[in-house]
């Protein structure tokens, strides 16, 4: 039977410091089964005490080769692997691939249906925020934040399985626009969440925004100056926590945000109760931006028309054979993509979610590369959790928001 | 602020006798492996693009010479653009230099790209697989690795199946 090999000190002692070498530091593995990672993270952490020296992640463990699939399947039939990378952020991930995929072909959306995309997206931004605010609140012992989020959550929830028929993969857009126009009831059920949650944000606003236990937990931990943060790479409300007003939707606006009216919250502190302020007030952009996109929300197609790259209605079937000829072909063989790259990005609740997608002339892509925010803010762990406790250490990951399927990808 | 991305480009293609291309209004810069490390300094210092969005790479196998592309997106917040910077290396055996010490977020993405691809990175202060399992053999993303179809392996058949699996030709 082959041995499994052990990882010596040999391996990271760069990493480390000398003192660890003899022995007088502590050299301690958290995770990757630890409730505080947010799922499957593995942290080295060498402790003095316990104060955290030094930090080194070992991800991985969520590896699931999405982007080898996704050069296996045909543009459209790939799009299902995006809901798997980050799955609190299904809409956005649809998003930004269908973006990538009208890119490189040149396909046109509707205006009806980039509204739509807006409101779904910055619904899944509020249940995204969510689930951050209520795991946050768990790992600093507040649990009863985690039962009124969820709550929320599940009126979200509901909202994305009335148009998609699945509550978290939701594969809802699709390149030119969506799969179905959203169902009888849609618009009703938006406005009831719109009309009930600004006073959920302040029943959470209540719990913990003045609490001395969380404030003493959060306040001056993890914190991290703009410069630092730009050249690790670090975008989203991380990044805006300490300054920059960085925001894709208001910097390179698409699917149409130019038209709405609202405000990139921003602090100065860079710390993590700095990155809980700025969440807290997105929760009530994302309800203005969503409320005027539904005041405004146009009628007409909810997907381009462009019959090389979008399959005509079931109805057309039976009394087109043009019809009929356009749609086995999209379903065997699918659209070809010219032979060239394109680089898209969006604004996901964690912070710059980007694809490069390469073509190859063919049916399916040559390269899908996905920039995950998660990915590359969960870099900056080490350079953050240098000199805390170990406990903070826990808060300082909750504040950075990572999704480890976003992370191993 | 496209001009801005404009001048840039000019510069760095003058500066480097680049060639430069463009595809549905984003600019790219091709530059060579040895320039790729200056040409990264002169964007973050001069030319204020302050992160690194991406960095990937493309493998063209069976295609050598080049036979991959490492692709560079710079940002910049303060001009609000964009630049997509491409580096061919030949083959497998091409080493490309490190820009993790002017962009920090680089180091985990050139971890990345050698692990997925095994191109070799030059002065990375920690160059380790990043994903993969450390003993893992091969490069998952390299257009001759076969994908998928493999069996579940458990400890009483891990050298049977061993033996019967298809081997990335190194």
């Amino acid at each position: 039977m082959t041995q499994l090999e052990e990882i010596t000190v040999d391996e990271i002692k760069h990493l480390v410091s000398a003192r660890a070498l003899q022995g007088e530091t502590m050299l301690l593995n958290m995770g990757p089964q630890h409730p505080s990672t947010h799922g499957v993270l593995r942290l080295l952490l060498e402790l003095d005490g316990e104060v955290v020296l030094n930090c080194i992640p070992d991800i991985g463990f969520l590896h699931t080769g999405i982007e080898k699939n996704m050069e296996a399947k045909t543009y459209e039939k790939a799009e299902v692997m995006t809901d798997r990378l980050d799955y609190l952020n299904t809409m956005g991930n649809n998003l930004v691939y269908c973006m990538a995929v009208e890119k490189l072909v040149d396909l046109d959306v509707p205006p009806r249906a980039q509204a739509i995309r807006v409101i779904m997206t910055e619904l899944q931004r509020i249940a995204s925020h969510l689930v951050w605010l209520g795991t946050h609140g768990l790992d600093l012992a507040a649990m009863s934040v985690f039962l009124y989020c969820f709550r929320e959550r599940e009126i979200v929830l509901d909202i994305m399985e009335m148009c998609s028929g699945q509550r978290m993969m939701t594969t809802f857009f699709r390149p030119g626009g969506l799969w179905r126009d959203v169902p009888a009831g849609w618009e009703e059920a938006v406005r009831n969440f719109l009309k009930i949650f600004p006073d959920r944000v302040r029943q959470y606003e209540r719990l913990l925004t003045n609490n001395p236990l969380f404030k003493d937990r959060t306040q001056d931990i993890g914190v991290i100056d703009a410069e630092t943060a730009m050249r690790w790479g670090l975008t989203g409300p991380t990044l805006r926590a300490c300054g920059p007003a960085l925001d894709l939707r208001k910097t390179r606006p698409y699917s149409g945000y130019e038209r709405f009216d609202f405000e990139v919250p921003t602090h100065t502190k860079g710390d993590v109760y700095a990155r809980y302020l700025v969440r807290m007030l997105e929760f009530t952009q994302s309800l203005r931006i969503i409320e005027q996109a539904l005041k405004k929300l146009p009628g007409g197609a909810w997907r381009s028309d462009d019959r090389k790259f979008v399959p005509p209605p079931r109805a057309e079937l039976g009394v087109s054979m043009e019809a009929l000829i356009h749609h086995f072909k999209l379903w065997t063989e699918g659209f070809l993509a010219p032979k060239e790259s394109v680089y898209t990005a969006v604004e996901s609740p964690r912070g710059e979610l980007g694809v490069y997608l390469e073509g190859d002339g063919g049916p399916k892509p040559h390269r899908v590369y996905w920039r995950t925010p998660s990915f590359v803010n969960l870099q900056a762990l080490p350079v953050l959790a240098k000199g805390h406790m170990v406990a903070d250490l826990v808060a300082i990951i909750g504040s950075i928001d990572i999704v480890l399927g976003d992370v191993d990808r | 602020m496209a001009d801005h991305r404009q001048t840039t480009l000019q510069a760095l293609q003058e500066k480097f006798s680049a060639e430069a291309s463009e595809f549905r209004g984003d600019p790219r810069l091709i530059v060579s492996p040895s320039q790729i490390r200056e040409a990264a300094r002169l964007l973050r210092e001069q030319y204020g693009f302050e992160y690194l969005s991406g960095l990937t790479a493309s493998d063209y196998w069976p295609q050598y010479n080049p036979r991959f592309h490492v692709v560079y997106v710079f940002s910049s917040f303060q001009h609000n653009c964009r630049l997509e910077v491409r580096v061919p290396l030949a083959d497998e055996e091409t080493v490309l230099p490190s820009i993790s010490a002017v962009y920090y977020s680089a180091d985990w993405q050139e971890r990345e790209i050698y692990d997925m691809f095994g191109i070799r990175i030059a002065d990375h202060p920690d160059l380790r697989r990043l994903i993969m399992p450390h003993d893992w053999e091969g490069y998952p993303l390299r257009k001759d690795y076969p994908l998928g179809y493999e069996e579940v392996q458990f400890t009483f058949n891990v050298d049977e199946i061993d033996l019967r699996k298809p081997k990335p030709t190194e």
